[in-house]
Order: structure tokens, then C-alpha cells, then sequence
């Protein structure tokens, strides 16, 4: 073992904390190298030194001082466990609201819109359905005119409606 | 701990108890100011108990105090240090300052006048101080805690390898420092000094 490995074991060798093995490297190292030698018996003499240094007695009212300070921390009450983090509420607030607005949204937007069922529309097709027994055969109903235009396939409905409409508006 | 994470108050004053002595000891140790220290070692109880709920098991309870009180005592020395820099350079001299040279630090008298003085403790208590932070750290918890490599190098977050250098790098310097005290005829002269 050279002096620059055995100088990174010195501490733990000094204070007992070597491996055996290790530790026999170390010492036969030392049994040949003065240098390494006085290190480690200067390293004892801190380490010995260091033991010298008084312990300090926390003051009297240190403890009390702790518990003082503990006790004005806020208590979580049982409550607590009902509120949720600051973060989380926020986002379930925000997403609360998102869905209220969004919500309303086509409720506003169809109250401008022109509605396509109107009484007239509905008294066209109450009676398409009331005489629904004669006209049994679709294909007959579309080849005569006179009840095509009476009656609206599904198709005209819209673009027929509104004349219609206006017609018993007028 | 795991009884104060339950809500076991009584386990805290037990805490307390147990390790208010080793926390208010190191944490002197690294400020060197009894009332600082005081003060820190309050702040490091209140932020045990603050964090009770997410306590964890992973480490040894002691890993985890000293771990937050290393933390505090750091930030205290960083905070002290950049606090006299900003004196020593904002504070204007006086007239009385200009005529008188300034008075060197303690660490810089030589250490047969601390000898002389017999200030043998206040001398070992420099020689600490004098250490770099992490490295002061280190010597407190290996030789006062008694704590193993792997324990002080989760408390410092680093390799136990570079723990080994970091040990070797602070006794050497200590030995260096307090290098009349340690070698034999110094350490017998001290020794006639100090009363029995």
C-alpha cells in the first residue's frame, strides 16, 4: 500500500473503523514508513484533543421554548380533511365554472336561431299523418302533384315549410 | 418519530429530550454563537414536528435530524458570512478606525500567544471554526455524534469515498492548526499549563 491510499484510510484506521484486512495493510505500511507514521500519531493527537471541547448545557428555557413554538402552529381540525389543496380546488372551480358556460352556451345561441318547427309546420304534418291511411304507397304520393305539394317529402320540408308558413301567417 | 407521525404529542417532549443535547452541540459547534445555535436548534425541532405527517422510515431517525439540522446550520453560516462581507464592505471607516489599524483575527495570532493565554479550548474551538463548512460537518458528526461513513454521507449527499477524502482533507487540516498542541513537547508544555 502506497502513502497516498494508506493517507485516505488514516482516519478510519486511527479511529478503529478499518476493515481487518485493510487494516493490516495500513499497519504494515506504517511499520515501514515514518512519514505515515507521525501522520497518524498526529491524527491520534487531534482526534484526543477534540475530546477536550466541553459539551454545551442547552439554556433552561430551551425546551420550553420548543413546545412554545409548536403549540402557536395551526391545528389541522378534522374539517381539514374535507378541503382540498388551494391548487386543486382552483382547478375544480375553474372546471365548474368552464362547464356552466359552456353549458349555457348553445341554450343562448339557439333562443336567436330560427326555430324550424312552427305551429304551421306541425298542423302540415298532424295532418299528413291523419291521412296517412290513403296514402299508403310513397311512390303514389310522390307521382301526384297536387298531394306532393299538400304533403312535403322529407327532403322539401324545410323549403316548403316557410311559403306555407307565410301563407297562414298572412 | 413513527409514534408522532400517529399523533403521539408525548413522543415529541421524548424527541426532544433525547436529541436537544447532540443538535444543541453540533449546531454550536458550527456557528460557534450559543444563542444562534439555540435559536437553530429550535427551528430544527419545529420543522421535525412540521413534517411528522410525511415522515418516511428510510433512513436512521438521527440521519434525518442531523440531516435537516446540517441543512440549517449551513444556510445560518452562508447567511452570517454574507451579512459580515456586506458590513466590511458597505461600513464606512471612521476617524477612529483610520487612526488605529485594525485588529487581525483571532485565527491569525500565533498559537504561542494562545498558549500563553491559555486559551487551549477557545484554541480547538478555532481550529474548527476555521474548517469550510462541509468539512467542519463532517469531523462534528464522525467525532461527536459517532456516526458510521455511510450515515454522515447520506447526511452531506455524497459517496462514502468522497466522505473518506473529505475526513482526511479536515483532520489534516486540523493537524496543521493545532500542530503545537498535537506534537509531544508542545501537548507536555500544554499539559504543565492546564490546572489538574
Amino acid at each position: 500500500m502506497k502513502c497516498e491510499k494508506v493517507s485516505q484510510e488514516l482516519v478510519a484506521y486511527v479511529d478503529g473503523r478499518l476493515d481487518p484486512g485493510v487494516r493490516n495493510e495500513v499497519e504494515e505500511h506504517l511499520a515501514e514508513c515514518a512519514a505515515c507514521q507521525v501522520r497518524a500519531q498526529e491524527f491520534r493527537g487531534v482526534f484526543s484533543l477534540l475530546d477536550e471541547l466541553p459539551a454545551m448545557e442547552p439554556s433552561l428555557p430551551f425546551d420550553a421554548r420548543v413546545r412554545q413554538r409548536i403549540a402557536a402552529e395551526p391545528r389541522r381540525s378534522w374539517l381539514a380533511w374535507f378541503v382540498p389543496q388551494a391548487r386543486l380546488a382552483f382547478a375544480a372551480v375553474l372546471l365548474v365554472v368552464l362547464a356552466v358556460w359552456v353549458g349555457k352556451r348553445p341554450a343562448n345561441n339557439s333562443a336567436h336561431a330560427p326555430t324550424p318547427a312552427t305551429p304551421a309546420a306541425s298542423e302540415q304534418d298532424f295532418n299528413a299523418i291523419k291521412n296517412l291511411g290513403v296514402l299508403e304507397n310513397y311512390d303514389v304520393v310522390t307521382k301526384m302533384d297536387a298531394l306532393a305539394q299538400l304533403v312535403p317529402t322529407a327532403d322539401q320540408k324545410p323549403q316548403k315549410q316557410r311559403p306555407d308558413q307565410n301563407e297562414s301567417n298572412d | 418519530m413513527l409514534d408522532v407521525k400517529s399523533g403521539d404529542e408525548s413522543s415529541f417532549d421524548f424527541l426532544l429530550t433525547k436529541y436537544r443535547l447532540p443538535l444543541v452541540n453540533f449546531l454550536y459547534r458550527m456557528v460557534r454563537d450559543r444563542a444562534t445555535a439555540e435559536d437553530l436548534a429550535q427551528d430544527v425541532f419545529l420543522r421535525v414536528y412540521r413534517a411528522r405527517k410525511q415522515y418516511v422510515p428510510r433512513a436512521k431517525f438521527t440521519t434525518w435530524l442531523f440531516r435537516i439540522a446540517t441543512n440549517v446550520a449551513l444556510n445560518s453560516v452562508r447567511d452570517n458570512r454574507r451579512q459580515k462581507l456586506e458590513v466590511s464592505l458597505d461600513a464606512p471607516r471612521s476617524a477612529d478606525e483610520d487612526s488605529h489599524p485594525r485588529d487581525l483575527p483571532a485565527e491569525e495570532m500565533r498559537i504561542d500567544e494562545h498558549l500563553l493565554e491559555r486559551h487551549r479550548v477557545e484554541l480547538i474551538q478555532r481550529a474548527i471554526a476555521s474548517l469550510p463548512e462541509k468539512q467542519r460537518a463532517a469531523v462534528l458528526l464522525h467525532k461527536y455524534e459517532e456516526m458510521d461513513y455511510a450515515e454522515i454521507a447520506k447526511i452531506l449527499n455524497c459517496t462514502e469515498a468522497a466522505l473518506r477524502s473529505l475526513l482526511f482533507r479536515a483532520y489534516e487540516n486540523l493537524r496543521v492548526q493545532l500542530g503545537p498542541l498535537v506534537n509531544p513537547p508542545a501537548l507536555q508544555r500544554a499539559g504543565e499549563r492546564r490546572p489538574s
